[in-house]
Formats: structure tokens, C-alpha cells, sequence
């Protein structure tokens, strides 16, 4: 979503007629506004891919939290993203019976095929590309996921048919994910 | 063997919808619950049956619902039944099996478990990854308030009880009972102090119940057939059946449902069929990525929480993985510490900073630079952060678990990568 589109209805806020809407939907099930952080971060992280200092201020107001205590919950979790990221986000299990089983000779490869490192997304901006805790699919292994799609069984040929085409080289400044390893 | 959990599960794994449930008995033990049982019957039958949680620690269920307390201590208000389906152990694979291909098995054991607790509102606390199995639970939650069994009056009992998917944002930590309920909450997923614990003062400070996918998958075929019946399940010490999973350099790796107290041996040369060609048995984790390695005078030992406990390991969440001879020992463990030191909560110090410190170590002894003082600071490490009481949880002290083994089982290994200079595996 643009920015244009975006209709200020509170004063500082950033967030859209929708976002709050869904947002006030989940108050109804906690007994003070802080209750719905990580509920509100997911809300606007699927309109909008990710959770941008603007967004994150606009929901920390409207949740009558400072946008510090905010900062805390978001870095805190995995899957929500403090910098922009691709279309879809390569969850990458780096665990230890996709590691047995090979991962990280296809994880190379990948990073090779994509031109990005986990935390880069690539120049066409289609895939950003994540390191996972285990998946759950070790009996599969090994695995990731692109986007909502769990893969499988991942070989040399599933990844060329997958990110043969795509154009190589990231962008320097399109680093995505928690910003440190633990974000503590 | 009868199949319990798995029933439903055909080999194309698709999903059991309502009519296929009811069809294959399923809301039958709901329905004699309501019409016949108290929530203390429920109970005590549950109690009786000897259910141990399948999340990993093995609590006993029935037990665990008994430290509810009663509306004349508590005082009104809600109660709250929490399902833990937040399958992050590495090396697991069971829950999600569980609900992707029988979403009603696991509701109709929640809304048992909250009858018997006295619980108004209940959760699917499920891993955001899992997008298959919430679409299912969904799926299958919208079927249950269209039938009434969820709602303001399930099955015309006057029983009231509402169920909401939970999707995490994701942390390993979030398994941990009350980190949950604080991710239920809203915050960073800490671990709460406990006492008071959550079964007084759990979510929003009112009795709360978390327990496993597999644990409440359960629960229907005990309130329908008895506790006898499930007890005569298990060849071993434990009641009823488990869900065991076997990954790694095997031929077959898979999860099957089999009596607890089957042997290791025959879950791994049987199931999974055995190594495949080329590769030797070396070590295998019998629980996930926090239990102890158990090596070859392990292999006939029974799948039972103590005959595991005895041996020096866990049982955990049944899901064993493999290490062959071919896979370096310190590289599988340096693998573990590092999903650890990146999955602490950071609260407490020796967590936070011993895990990376223990990475650190064993990732210099794995690309060549490790000294032999390395191996004293590693013993000194398992002591430290492996010791329940030093931590604020049990995830570090997890963490330690296949460290201490490795050291006991494969020092020789770690020797020699110190002593030449480079992993000899690779």
C-alpha cells in the first residue's frame, strides 16, 4: 500500500482505515490495549510485507504504548520483518536433520542462484532470504519454505527449477529480518 | 497394532473433515461426556488412565488439570484451555501431522479438556510456519460452530466454550508454557518465575491449562473407551500409544503411531528401515534436539519416559535423529548450540551469554583452531549453564543436553579434530 492511500485518521497515525479496523477487532478479545502488540504488528505487516518505523510508531500510539516497549516486542519475533522484504520471504531450514541431511551445500546454491545471503533480498525484489528453526518436515528434509509453500526434498535440480531464472546481484540496502542474531 | 491417533490418517495424508470424523466415531466421546460425566469424572479418568504429556517433560495430565482451582477459590471469571501447537524442537515432526490431517481429533480433545477444567475460552497456540494446519483448524473450527459444538451452548449442554487459531510470530521459546501465555499476551515471550504457576495464574492472571497437540489428541479415545483400555495400549511401563519419528540417514525417516515401550531397535531398523547403504549408526538424539545422545547399547531399550530417563536422556517428543559415521559429532552439536544461542530469550545471563559462548568454542574446534583447554572449558560449560536452578528456564540447560552426551559418547572425535588441526569428516 502507498502512502497516498493511507488515511490519517488519528493525528501521528500511520495506520490505514483497515488496519485499524482489524486492529480494534482484536481489542475486543484482551482485556488492555497493550494485550493485542504482536496481533497489530501482524496486521500490518500482511498489508504491507513488513514493519516500518511510521507503522510501528502508528500502532505503539494507537495501542497507547511508547513505541520503545513496541521496538522490544517486534525484534523480539522471527517472523516479523523490521526492514522491507521481498514478495515472498525464503524460510530456510538450517536445523539439525536438514543439516544432516545436507542443507547447507543447498543453501550455498541458492545463495548462488539468488545472488543473496540470508538477510539480502534479491535486485527483482521477489525474494528475501531467511534462516528458520526447524520446520517440522524433518522426515522431508531437507526443506524450506517460499512464501505459504513448504518445499521439500530439496536438491540441486528442485532449486535450478525453482531460482534458475531469477537475476542474480541484491541490492546492498535491501538487508531484511531481525536485525541481530538473538535481537535480544 | 490398533491405531489410536492416526486412524484417520490415510497415506495420501488429506484431511479428515466433520462428516468423516462423526463418521469414523468421532464426537462420541464429547457426546457421553456432556450427557454422562461430570468434569470430575473426566478427571479422574483421565488421571486414571496414566497419561503423560507428549510436549516432552511427560507430566501427568490428569494431575496437571487437578491444580485448577474451583470458582470458590479462584472467584469468577474465565479459564483458559491453551493447546500448544507451536512445533519448533529440532528434529520434530509429530504435531504437525496431527493437525494437518485430523484437525477435529485435536479440537474435540480441547473442548473435552476445557469441559473438565471448567475453561470458556480456548487457543490453538500454533507456529506461524504452519500455514497448512491453521488453514485446516480453521477450516475445521468453522464446521464446529455451524454443527454447535462450539459456542454458547455446545451440543444443547449449557456448556459454553469458544476456540480461536493463535498463530505465533514465531520463537522457540514461545514453547515453553508461560513464555506462551506471555506471547498470548502481547509481550516478549519470556518465561514467567514461577510459582505462581499457570494452572493458577496463568492468562491475564487466571487459570490457564497448556498442553501438547499430541497430549489432548488423546484425550476423546480415553473419555470414549476407558482407562483400562488405553493403559493395555502401551507393551511397556507407560499408557497408550506415541507418536515416534525417526530423521537422519535412514532409509525410510517417518513418523508412525506405536505402542509406548517399543523398542528403539525396532522403531529404527523396523520403521525406518534401517541406515542406509553406506552409513553406520553412530549416536541417535531419542527426543529432539534437547535430549541426550544415546548411542548402540541404547538400542533395545523401550520408548518409556523412565527407561529413556534411566539411560541418561529423554524421551522428549519421541522424534529421534540419527547421527551416521559419516556426519561430524561437533558439527552436529555445534548445529544445536547454535539454534539455542539464537532462540534465548535473553533474559538471563547464563543463557544469553554462555550459549554464545559455547557456540563460539565449539565452532573454533570444528574449523581446526581449537586448543585442548577448549575441552575443560566445554565440561565447565555442561556444568554451569547445563544446571536446572542457574537458568531462568530449562532451555539452556536443554541446550547442554546434547553437549554432555557428545563429550561422554565421542570425546575421541573432539580430540581429534583438536589434535589435527580440521574436522576429519570433511
Amino acid at each position: 500500500m502507498s502512502k497516498s492511500q493511507m488515511i490519517q485518521t488519528d493525528v501521528g497515525s500511520a495506520l490505514s482505515v483497515d488496519e485499524i479496523a482489524e486492529i480494534d477487532a482484536e481489542l475486543a478479545h484482551v482485556p488492555y490495549k497493550s494485550g493485542a502488540a504482536i496481533d497489530a504488528l501482524k496486521i500490518v505487516q500482511a498489508k504491507r510485507g513488513w514493519v516500518s518505523d511510521e507503522s510501528l510508531r502508528g500502532i505503539a500510539k494507537h495501542l497507547d504504548m511508547s513505541a520503545e516497549e513496541l521496538e522490544g516486542i517486534a525484534t523480539f519475533y522471527n517472523l516479523i520483518y523490521r526492514r522491507p522484504v521481498g514478495e515472498k520471504v525464503i524460510l530456510f531450514c538450517d536445523s539439525v536433520s536438514c543439516w544432516i541431511s545436507g542443507c547447507d551445500d543447498i543453501k550455498s546454491k541458492i545463495s548462488k542462484l539468488l545472488g543473496v545471503d540470508y538477510g539480502e533480498t534479491t535486485k527483482d525484489n521477489l525474494y528475501t532470504l531467511l534462516p528458520v528453526p526447524c520446520l517440522g518436515a524433518c522426515d522431508r528434509a531437507p526443506v524450506m519454505m517460499v512464501g505459504d509453500d513448504l518445499v521439500t526434498h530439496l536438491d540441486d535440480k528442485k532449486i535450478k527449477e525453482l531460482f534458475g531464472k531469477v537475476k542474480t546481484k541484491s541490492t546492498s540496502s535491501s538487508k531484511a529480518g531481525p536485525k541481530s542474531e538473538g535481537s535480544q | 497394532m490398533e491405531k489410536v491417533l492416526t486412524r484417520n490418517i490415510g497415506f495420501d495424508q488429506k484431511p479428515t473433515d466433520l462428516k468423516a470424523y462423526e463418521a469414523n466415531g468421532g464426537y462420541r466421546g464429547l457426546r457421553k461426556a456432556l450427557a454422562d460425566m461430570s468434569p470430575k469424572d473426566c478427571q479422574d479418568l483421565i488421571s486414571d488412565s496414566k497419561l503423560r504429556g507428549r510436549g516432552g517433560a511427560g507430566f501427568p495430565t490428569g494431575m496437571k488439570w487437578s491444580f485448577v482451582p474451583g470458582e470458590d477459590k479462584c472467584g469468577p471469571g474465565h479459564k483458559y484451555l491453551v493447546c500448544n501447537a507451536d512445533e519448533m524442537e529440532p528434529g520434530t515432526f509429530k504435531d504437525r501431522l496431527l493437525m494437518e490431517c485430523d484437525p477435529h481429533q485435536l479440537i474435540e480433545g480441547m473442548i473435552l479438556a476445557a469441559y473438565t477444567i471448567g475453561a470458556d475460552i480456548s487457543y490453538v497456540f500454533i507456529r506461524g510456519e504452519y500455514v497448512l494446519a491453521i488453514q485446516r483448524l480453521r477450516d475445521a473450527l468453522a464446521e464446529c460452530y455451524a454443527a454447535g459444538l462450539l459456542g454458547d451452548n455446545v451440543l444443547g449442554s449449557g456448556y459454553k466454550l469458544d476456540m480461536y487459531v493463535h498463530p505465533s510470530a514465531g520463537r522457540y521459546i514461545c514453547g515453553e508454557e508461560t513464555a506462551l501465555i506471555n506471547a498470548l499476551e502481547g509481550k516478549r515471550a519470556n518465561p514467567r518465575a514461577k510459582p505462581p504457576f499457570p494452572q493458577v495464574s496463568g492468562l491475564w492472571g487466571r487459570p490457564t491449562i497448556v498442553n501438547n497437540v499430541e497430549t489432548l489428541c488423546n484425550i476423546p479415545h480415553i473419555i470414549d473407551r476407558g482407562a483400562e483400555w488405553f493403559k493395555s495400549l502401551g507393551i511397556g511401563e507407560d499408557a497408550g500409544t506415541k507418536l515416534f519419528g525417526v530423521s537422519g540417514k535412514v532409509n525410510n525417516p517417518g513418523c508412525w503411531e506405536l505402542p509406548m515401550g517399543t523398542p528403539i531397535r525396532e522403531i529404527i531398523e523396523v520403521h525406518a528401515g534401517g541406515m542406509q547403504e553406506g552409513y553406520q549408526l553412530k549416536g541417535f538424539l531419542p527426543g529432539g534436539g534437547s535430549t541426550d545422545f544415546l548411542t548402540h547399547e541404547h538400542l533395545d531399550l523401550a520408548m518409556d519416559y523412565n527407561v529413556i530417563g534411566a539411560a541418561g536422556s529423554r524421551m522428549g517428543t519421541g522424534t529421534m535423529i540419527i547421527l551416521d559415521d559419516r556426519t561430524c559429532p561437533v558439527g552436529m552439536v555445534l548445529n544445536l548450540i547454535r539454534f539455542f544461542a539464537h532462540e534465548s530469550c535473553g533474559f538471563c545471563t547464563p543463557c544469553r551469554e554462555g550459549l554464545p559462548w559455547t557456540r563460539q568454542v565449539l565452532q573454533d574446534i570444528e574449523d581446526g583452531r581449537g586448543q585442548p583447554e577448549d575441552l575443560e572449558t566445554l565440561a565447565y560449560q555442561v556444568n554451569y549453564i547445563g544446571a536446572l536452578g542457574n537458568t531462568h528456564c530449562a532451555l539452556a540447560p536443554g541446550a547442554m543436553e546434547p553437549l554432555q552426551s557428545a563429550l561422554k559418547y565421542f570425546y575421541d572425535d573432539f580430540k581429534q579434530h583438536i589434535s589435527s588441526g580440521r574436522c576429519p569428516y570433511h
